[in-house]
């Protein structure tokens, strides 16, 4: 994103996941390490941990939606990126995340800027918010 | 606040690869090390979760099958643990990085866990949650400081209702 052709207010949208995968969360068990069953293993879900299924790990809500961020600034210029979960994600679902940019500032000669990040999934809950810097290019 | 253990995480291309397809990312900058040219950071990068993969280095993280330790997926039965496992009730509250500068492939990370605040909540949806802090600090082969990671864990007291 260069510094000139963004302005306080400007929205981007993204649809970061369309029918969401039991495929991608198996995938993404597999790269994160993070093999909790409730995210792969449906008969565990429905009957040992009493969940309707399997559903999204939070990291890679975050990380479907950090894709916007980084379409934004370019993966080498985020400097901050949180996010609060704030509903789960079950397969099927299609999500939809928005950059607003709130700020623009300077940072030792610098272009920087803040944008609020929020993802929705089809019935319009918001699944994950949150917000990002990055380095704007010059 | 009382420093829990260190990890070593080395930060392989193929890794940040398979990890950049599993968040959905297919842009080059996460599959090839060629994409160096015209980028100023001349090389392949990780993408900004990717931290979080340090899990896979972490001899004692508990979401993994282990040698001789039972697991609480299904088997045969639909848990392989008698009665309520223990990590069942545990989700992802919040999740923040801070970036020094990014990670990429060749990195050597030394990555250093400690414990932050704990805290408790009631919830209509979830009965009484209790809420774990976790910072994770991340320095390269040279001990620079590359990342810190906040992440905030929940412990619900029975199932999210999904009314």
């Amino acid at each position: 994103m260069k510094a000139s052709e963004v302005s306080v207010g400007q929205t981007f949208e993204k649809v970061v996941v369309e029918d969401l995968k039991r495929t991608q969360l198996v995938m993404y068990s597999g790269t994160s390490g993070d093999y909790n069953p409730l995210h792969t293993d449906d008969l565990y879900c429905k009957e040992a941990a009493g969940y309707p299924g399997v559903f999204a790990h939070g990291m890679l809500t975050m990380g479907m939606t950090g894709t916007l961020v980084t379409d934004l600034f370019g993966a080498e210029n985020v400097r901050k990126y949180g996010v609060r979960f704030t509903n789960q994600v079950w397969p099927g679902d299609t999500l939809t995340a928005t950059a607003t940019v709130q700020e623009i500032r300077d940072e030792d000669g610098q272009a920087m800027a803040e944008i609020g990040i929020e993802t929705k999934n089809q019935d319009g809950k918001t699944v994950v918010l949150g917000s990002a810097t990055g380095l704007l290019e010059g | 606040m009382s420093d829990q253990k260190t990890v070593t995480f080395p930060v392989e291309g193929a890794h940040v690869m398979m990890f950049a397809r599993s968040i959905g990312d297919y842009n080059p900058a996460y599959h090839d090390p060629g994409n160096g040219e015209g980028n100023p950071m001349g090389a392949q990068v990780a993408p900004p979760t990717f931290p979080q993969a340090v899990a896979q280095f972490d001899p004692d993280y508990p979401l993994r099958i282990k040698d001789g330790e039972a697991w609480f997926g299904s088997g045969g039965t639909p848990s392989g643990v008698e009665g309520k496992p223990a990590t069942s009730g545990g989700l992802h509250a919040e999740q923040h990085f801070e970036y020094t500068r990014p990670i990429r492939p060749g990195d050597v990370l030394t990555v250093r866990y400690s414990e932050g605040e704990t805290w408790e909540k009631e919830s209509r949806r979830a009965g009484k949650l209790t809420f774990t802090e976790r910072l994770v600090d991340y320095y390269d082969q040279d001990g620079n400081h590359v990342c810190r990671a906040r992440g905030v864990g929940v412990k619900t007291e029975r199932p999210v209702d999904q009314g």
